[in-house]
């Protein structure tokens, strides 16, 4: 897999402590944070169109932290965070994107939300019928379509 | 270069192209298409592979601005609320729809004599009847006859299973007393002529890898180009040129190494939808034509209607169809048609949504602020995830003039050709035909026990349906073609796409454009000894 250079050390230092942000691992639930190294290592490979998006994010973080994230007490990271969320715009969207999409695509996860590790094509999937029965007020309903006279 | 000359020009692939293109073929002419994309390649379509999800929001977005394959022409859509979606290749946006099908109604073309709006059509819904069947057909239509509030369709297949999502939509709507009935679509639930079936991969949207969605390069072309008929890819067109007598003599396009070519053409066939087809026109100026061709109305680019989508939806405790099932099951015409009660005039259909899949939950979700960071990311996702429910209303956006498509004085695509621009607001009739359509979806969700309840006002990227910016008409004062396709300036030149469109339903409009071109064709043939007169 190859690795993205188009990101700093700094930024992907500050990409990782976002994630986690985003999403921390969960004992309860059994799965990994957005800082799990399989996980960032999917986003930096992948990270292809939205690299200039995602520095851009990453320097806004990092203009609002002052510092490394990682570095900023819990309640400073939580405040920086918010003011991200809220001044970033398109590119802090991004961001955010790019770890959600590469998040719920990893084994581990899908695994624990009951989900198949596949494609769709060409398995597919199993649609039941419904209850067709519901249809019949429907049927005994009059209906005439408006026509001009 | 100069080619030889052939009979008939039709300049693009997609749902009106490929169908007038079918239908012509039998009159054994030389018929030559030209596309600015190429063929699809179902094995590289996104639900082959694990990150199907992501596809769509990159190479496979609805978006030409921000997929930007080298097929696509920007689009500067700034001054406008709803942005512009297409897909540019053989099956042009077929490629990338719902496939949801339903018909225009017969009240739509009479919106003049029965709500004193806008225009009545020069055509009737019945005088496309035959054209309607001929395309269900073609395309492959699955569905369930007999709907009370819908014109009545054969489809050739039977509705898609209601699954999971259905049954919870439509106990609601039998509680609320409200229609609801199983979408005609152009999803193959058998197999059907050479298709196979649906087999519920769930991303129907950006196209379908086992090639149950109906899409234009699997059903009128293959059959389009066995009868004779040519298809060249790869050639985008800059404009249409006239000659001494007023008459269009062939198109400059460039072709797939970037360079200038003429084809002449005894008669040339615009299938571009409502944005290309006005943005070719206007770049088609001329001393003859100095305003763009076929625009002595001044009509070329305007009246542009988008159907505004007024999107709302929720989160019930029952698990739904998630991505599991192609994303349109049902619709209701409830709401279609005008009571002036409600406080606007015309109406809307309902399409529900099944649901979506995880990545797009999330994104979603967490844009909505209903998703948190943190430590409770996790069970409020695996609320959410797989239990949404949508409706959305289409709402039937009425002509106005101001709406527009114009040429970009500066955005240009690859070729240096001017780009469309698009300035439209959404009208007070629109506005409040969307919150009622929002009040009415918000009591069906609730009814269905949703909470967690979110809009979208309008679907921002929800620019789907391209209609008006050429309407036909009797009036060359009032329009741009006439009641058979045919320009009123330039007497060998049709359109057939959705440019045409007098008004604009409050339904998909697919069906009806492909209707329409099929009903085009047939005038044409009829007319072939005369078809200049």
């Amino acid at each position: 897999m190859s690795v993205s250079t188009e990101l700093t050390a700094a930024q992907r230092d500050d990409l990782r402590t976002v994630a986690a942000m985003i999403i921390p691992a969960s004992d309860e639930y059994k799965v990994p944070g957005a800082d799990d190294p399989a996980v960032q290592s999917d986003m930096l490979a992948t990270l292809g169109r939205d690299t200039a998006q995602v520095a851009q994010a990453l320097d806004h973080l990092a203009r609002l932290a002052g510092k490394p994230l990682a570095e900023l007490d819990a309640a400073r990271r939580d405040e920086v965070a918010r003011e991200f969320r809220a001044t970033g715009g398109v590119a802090a969207a991004t961001l955010v994107r790019v770890v959600l999409q590469c998040y719920y695509r990893d084994d581990r996860v899908l695994r624990s939300l009951g989900l198949e590790l596949r494609a769709p094509f060409p398995k597919g999937h199993v649609l039941p019928e419904g209850d067709w029965s519901l249809l019949d007020p429907v049927k005994a309903r009059s209906g005439n379509l408006r026509r001009a006279p | 270069m100069k080619h030889d000359p052939v009979d008939v020009l039709i300049i693009g692939a997609g749902a009106s192209g490929a169908a007038v293109a079918w239908s012509l073929a039998e009159t054994r002419m030389h018929i030559l298409c030209l596309d600015q994309g190429g063929w699809m390649k179902p094995s590289e379509y996104p639900s082959t592979g694990r990150d199907w999800e992501a596809k769509f929001y990159g190479d496979w977005s609805t978006s030409p601005n921000i997929r930007g394959r080298p097929e696509d022409y920007p689009i500067n859509d700034d001054n406008s609320p709803i942005k512009v979606v297409n897909f540019n290749g053989v099956g042009g946006s077929t490629v990338m729809y719902t496939a949801h099908w339903p018909r225009l109604h017969p009240s739509d073309f009479k919106a003049k004599t029965l709500d004193g709006i806008a225009d009545d059509w020069p055509i009737e819904y019945d005088t496309l009847v035959p054209f309607f069947e001929e395309n269900d057909r073609m395309m492959g239509v699955s569905g369930l006859s007999g709907d009370p509030l819908s014109p009545l369709t054969h489809p050739p297949m039977p509705p898609q299973p209601l699954g999971l999502s259905g049954p919870l939509i439509g106990k609601a709507m039998n509680k609320l007393g409200w229609h609801w009935w199983p979408s005609d679509t152009t999803v193959a639930t058998m197999d059907y002529e050479g298709r196979a079936r649906c087999i519920n991969l769930g991303h129907c949207t950006p196209a379908c890898a086992q090639g149950a969605k109906a899409s234009t390069d699997i059903t009128y072309w293959p059959q389009a180009i066995r009868a004779g008929v040519e298809l060249k890819t790869h050639c985008r067109v800059r404009e249409i040129l006239t000659n001494e007598h007023g008459m269009a003599s062939g198109v400059v396009y460039y072709d797939k190494d970037g360079v200038e070519q003429f084809q002449p053409a005894e008669v040339v066939i615009i299938a571009c939808n409502g944005v290309g087809t006005p943005r070719l026109l206007l770049n088609s100026v001329s001393g003859r034509f100095p305003n763009g061709l076929a625009n002595s109305s001044g009509l070329v680019g305007k009246n542009l209607m988008f159907h505004p989508y007024a999107q709302i939806y929720g989160f019930v405790k029952e698990p739904t169809d998630s991505n599991r099932a192609p994303p349109t099951c049902l619709w209701s015409k409830e709401f279609y048609d005008t009571d002036l009660s409600r406080g606007f005039v015309r109406g809307y259909g309902i399409q529900f949504g099944r649901g979506a899949g995880p990545v797009f939950e999330a994104v979603a979700s967490e844009q909505k602020g209903i998703l948190p960071w943190g430590a409770d990311h996790h069970r409020v996702f695996r609320k959410l995830n797989g239990h949404r429910l949508a409706v959305s209303a289409i709402c039937e956006d009425l002509p106005e003039e101001h709406n527009r498509v114009t040429l970009d004085p500066v955005l240009k695509d690859s070729h240096g050709i001017p780009a469309p621009k698009i300035d439209y607001t959404i009208s007070e009739n629109s506005r409040k035909m969307m919150e009622h359509g929002l009040a009415r979806g918000r009591e069906i969700l609730e009814t269905a026990g949703a909470t967690d309840i979110c809009i979208n006002n309008p679907i921002p990227w929800g620019g789907w349906h391209l209609l008006g910016t050429a309407r036909m008409g009797t009036d060359p004062a009032r329009s741009v073609v006439n009641e058979w396709g045919r320009s009123h300036d330039v007497k060998n030149l049709f359109i057939v796409d959705g440019s045409v469109f007098v008004t604009s339903g409050g339904v998909n409009p697919t069906s009806t454009i492909q209707a329409i071109a099929l009903y085009v064709a047939d005038q044409m043939k009829q007319r072939l000894a005369n078809l200049f007169d």
